[in-house]
């Protein structure tokens, strides 16, 4: 956290100019914006600010119209999206985006096994301790042999957030992670991403002010495709700025 | 699927036993039957190529004609006008569909969905119409009969001709031995779980990590050596390289057969193949129009039985079946 | 025949092709066009059409035209009916799958084709052209019939356009092709839409089938080759849309119909078919590509 302050430290992820458009539609305009190692961050915004976007665009989903991206120093704008992967960037899907035919366990085990793979060969003693890890981390263990297509809706968001851990990322994007969660699950979650953060750098996708105002330690704002302002949880709070694009309506997304 | 991916004793114990039952069937059929088991063990790796892509890799194609063609001719020409021995004809009709897979694949595998099926289909008649065009080399619909001479091969003391009823029904059972414990060892290991995954969810397979294309194109390889295996021993087996072969039938029927047998079990393809083989022999018997049952077939799968036979004896009781 | 003359000739047997050939893939381009259905059966309509023709042409005795003409109106008749009765049973029960149906029509293919063997034979049978005038040019002379085919696949082409764009039916096809749901919360029957455009390609490749069958013959064959040069004709024209498919139709009509006068028909066939190939690999957008709207 003592990153934040120091400028000689190389940023996690750095952005310089990055814009997207789509045929007339500025989606992305010319976002600077840096990510240091060990942060949480919370990116939010009105509907149509361009978050997915952006994000889609540092994990490589998508390709940008100009700018570029740097992981770790190193300039990662035309690397492909499973490059990004391998690097350590694991996104998790706004819309739930799991192997619904596949039982929980097999969903999963493709996480370990990419990285297996990367590392050498797959010894499957290797990937069901792997797995186990994972599911045991969300509090999936005892589904594992369940078919993910007939898991609830709030478990399978944590399943996509226990294939996302297995990679053992650097970077792990979570793409509004609590939306259709009950109250009970949101406050596990919140619990889940504190104990993530010890290793991993968070970068998260929130509409739920709650859920913002307690993990992050930064914020983003972005609006129209910009970045409207960044700061604090309590900077944010009090700008005057992002109460008017947003925060004004009283509503809390 | 699920847990180890190895592959357990039943599933062995299944796999063995089916070829012990066929190996058997050697010295038990009637002549007429092993003969047309030995043609369905042969066209059943045809089916093997065609399911590795369509099941478990999702990618339907319909052009999978050119492969066999390429293996059918990639061993017949060399054996027909350069008096080739048949190991080494055979070794060239794999490797010729192995490099046309490459090509091929490296091209129409930048479509997806309903434009893969047309591009796929599109150079499969390519290769139909090539088979026609240079009749020097193919004599076209005709085509080339290899004499019994062609396809002897010499031993020190002894020669193996291949028109041998015995001695075909071996090889082909052979031939589907070793494709068969391929693809099973193949689709057991961590690359049958990615292109299955593929399947299920590539979006979401290439944010885990996975070169989505390269596996794809592996597979559409593998498929290809398979397909052309097939082709190469057709033709050196049985004694007949044509152009019919290549034409867009020969791209339907591994479809019909996989299908029918289960796409995505190891062993469908072949009860697929030798279920539609004998009612179409059965129908030819009756009426001209016997191709009709190919369209029956087809929609009465879709519509109602898209699992097809191991298909649904793996949902419905059988759930370790590969 | 001098060149001059003899490249006339050619160019107007290439305009008899492509008058038929936009017909045909008129029909092909409506239905991919507003259901994203690619129907492999397409060509066996246009066969049946041919087929139909027959039937009811010599069912008629005295003169050929009285024929024809019951032909021309009972043949698409008939031909949209058996698309309906598909569409119906087999094509909506697989909810338009894309995979799923492609292989549905294979299978509508089969039934067709070997339905016509059975019904009709394996023989190329001639039908009589209605009339029997020749238009006397200064270099040659031609076949008053074949011009008449021009122009009647003009107006019908003609007619459908009219129909797309200045008629309620067409406004409805057309709202339904460009955004299916929004259609359906309008109030538009999604459904009879998609029957009835099926039925209509169906019909449209039957009466490019009867208006060329005088000049070919009929042969439960012959579906073939409508079907694939309908495919090269609207990857390349652009689905759905009516201009881009009459241009294609007479780049591909006119050329084909010179080319195999100078090379080998194989040859050109291949040469085409690998053409559209690459096109479609380099050029998917806006043909075949992601279309969930």
């Amino acid at each position: 956290m003592a990153a934040l302050t120091a400028p000689a430290i190389v940023p996690l992820i750095e952005t310089r100019g990055l814009s997207r458009h789509f045929g007339g539609l500025k989606a992305v305009e010319r976002v600077d914006f840096r990510l240091e190692r060990g942060e949480i961050r919370a990116i939010i915004g009105p509907n149509g600010a361009g978050k997915t976007t952006f994000v889609s665009l540092v994990c490589g989903r998508i390709a940008p119209s100009s700018g570029s991206i740097l992981f770790e120093g190193r300039d990662i704008t035309a690397m492909p999206a499973h490059r990004r992967v391998l690097e350590g960037i694991a996104y998790t899907f706004q819309i739930t985006s799991i192997f619904p035919r596949l039982t929980v366990f097999d969903n999963v085990a493709l996480s370990v096994q990419r990285r297996l793979l990367a590392a050498g060969r797959v010894a499957s003693q290797a990937l069901e301790t792997g797995v186990a890890e994972a599911l045991e981390r969300v509090g999936l263990a005892d589904r594992a042999t369940m078919l993910a297509g007939s898991l609830s809706y709030g478990h399978q968001r944590l399943l996509e957030v226990a294939m996302g851990l297995a990679l053992q990322p650097r970077l792990l994007i979570l793409d509004e992670p609590t939306q259709g969660l009950s109250d009970g699950e949101i406050e596990t979650f919140i619990a889940l991403v504190r104990e993530i953060a010890r290793e991993a750098t968070v970068l998260l996708i929130e509409h739920n002010m709650q859920v913002v105002m307690e993990l992050a330690q930064k914020i983003t704002v972005m609006s129209f495709g910009e970045v409207l302002a960044e700061g604090t949880p309590e900077e944010i709070r009090a700008s005057a700025a992002v109460q008017d694009a947003y925060l004004g309506t009283g509503s809390d997304g | 699927m699920s847990g180890g991916a190895r592959i357990d004793g039943r599933t062995l114990a299944l796999h063995l036993g089916v070829i012990a039952l066929l190996l058997a069937a050697n010295w038990l059929l009637p002549e007429y039957h092993r003969g047309v088991f030995a043609r369905v063990l042969v066209l059943a790796v045809f089916a093997m190529g065609y399911n590795l892509l369509f099941g478990y890799t999702g990618l339907l194609s319909l052009g999978h004609a050119m492969f066999f063609a390429a293996g059918l001719y990639g061993a017949g020409l060399p054996v027909y006008h350069l008096g080739w021995g048949v190991p080494l004809s055979f070794v060239a009709g794999i490797a010729a569909g192995g490099v046309l897979a490459l090509a091929i694949g490296l091209l129409a595998l930048r479509t997806t969905g309903v434009a893969f099926m047309i591009v796929t289909m599109m150079f499969a008649q390519v290769g139909y119409l090539t088979t026609l065009y240079f009749t020097t080399w193919t004599r076209g619909e005709e085509g080339l009969v290899l004499t019994p001479q062609m396809r002897s091969i010499a031993f020190t003391d002894t020669t193996l001709t291949l028109t041998d009823p015995s001695l075909r029904y071996l090889i082909a059972l052979a031939l589907f031995s070793v494709v068969l414990f391929l693809t099973l060892r193949l689709v057991r290991s961590p690359f049958g779980r990615t292109l299955v995954a593929i399947r299920e969810n590539e979006e979401r397979m290439r944010m885990l990590g996975y070169d989505v294309f390269r596996a794809k194109l592996t597979a559409v390889v593998l498929s290809g050596l398979f397909c052309a295996s097939a082709g190469a021993a057709y033709g050196l087996l049985f004694g007949y390289v044509g152009s019919g072969f290549a034409s867009i039938q020969y791209s339907i029927l591994p479809l019909l057969w996989v299908l029918a047998g289960g796409a995505a079990t190891t062993l469908g393809p072949l009860v697929g193949t030798l279920f539609m083989f004998y009612v179409i022999d059965y129908t030819s018997g009756i009426t001209t129009a016997y191709l009709m049952l190919v369209g029956v077939a087809l929609i009465l799968l879709i519509l109602f039985f898209p699992r097809g036979i191991l298909g649904t004896v793996r949902e419905r009781w059988l759930k370790w079946l590969p | 025949m001098a060149f001059g003359p003899y490249l006339l000739l050619a160019t107007l047997e290439g305009l008899v092709t492509a008058a038929v050939l936009a017909l045909t893939a008129l029909g092909l381009s409506l239905v991919f066009g507003v259901m994203r259905v690619v129907n492999v059966a397409h060509g066996e309509f246009f066969m049946l059409g041919a087929v139909l023709a027959w039937g009811v042409s010599t069912a008629f005795a005295g003169h050929p035209s009285i024929g024809f003409a019951a032909a021309l109106l009972v043949a698409p008749l008939v031909v949209g009916g058996v698309a309906l009765l598909s569409e119906r049973l087999v094509l909506r029960r697989l909810g338009y799958e894309p995979e799923a149906t492609i292989v549905a029509t294979i299978g509508l293919l089969y039934i067709v084709q070997q339905l016509a063997l059975s019904f009709y034979g394996a023989d190329a049978r001639p039908v009589q052209a209605p009339f029997n005038i020749r238009i006397q040019l200064p270099w040659f002379g031609y076949s008053g019939y074949k011009l008449f085919v021009i122009v009647a696949a003009i107006m019908l082409m003609i007619a459908t356009w009219f129909v797309l764009t200045r008629t309620k039916a067409g406004l409805v096809m057309r709202a339904t092709q460009y955004d299916r749901e929004t259609a359906q919360a309008f109030g538009i029957p999604v459904d009879r839409v998609y029957a009835g455009v099926f039925a209509l390609g169906a019909m449209l490749a039957a009466i490019a089938a009867v208006l060329i069958v005088p000049i070919q013959q009929a042969h439960y064959l012959m579906g073939r080759d409508p079907l694939l040069l309908s495919f090269i004709v609207v990857i390349i024209g652009g689905l759905g849309s009516l201009r881009g498919t009459v241009i294609a139709a007479l780049l591909i009509g006119l050329s084909d119909g010179i080319i195999s006068v100078f090379f080998s028909p194989t040859l050109a066939k291949m040469l085409a078919t690998a053409l559209v190939a690459m096109v479609l690999v380099f050029r998917p957008q806006g043909l075949f590509g992601t279309v969930a709207r």
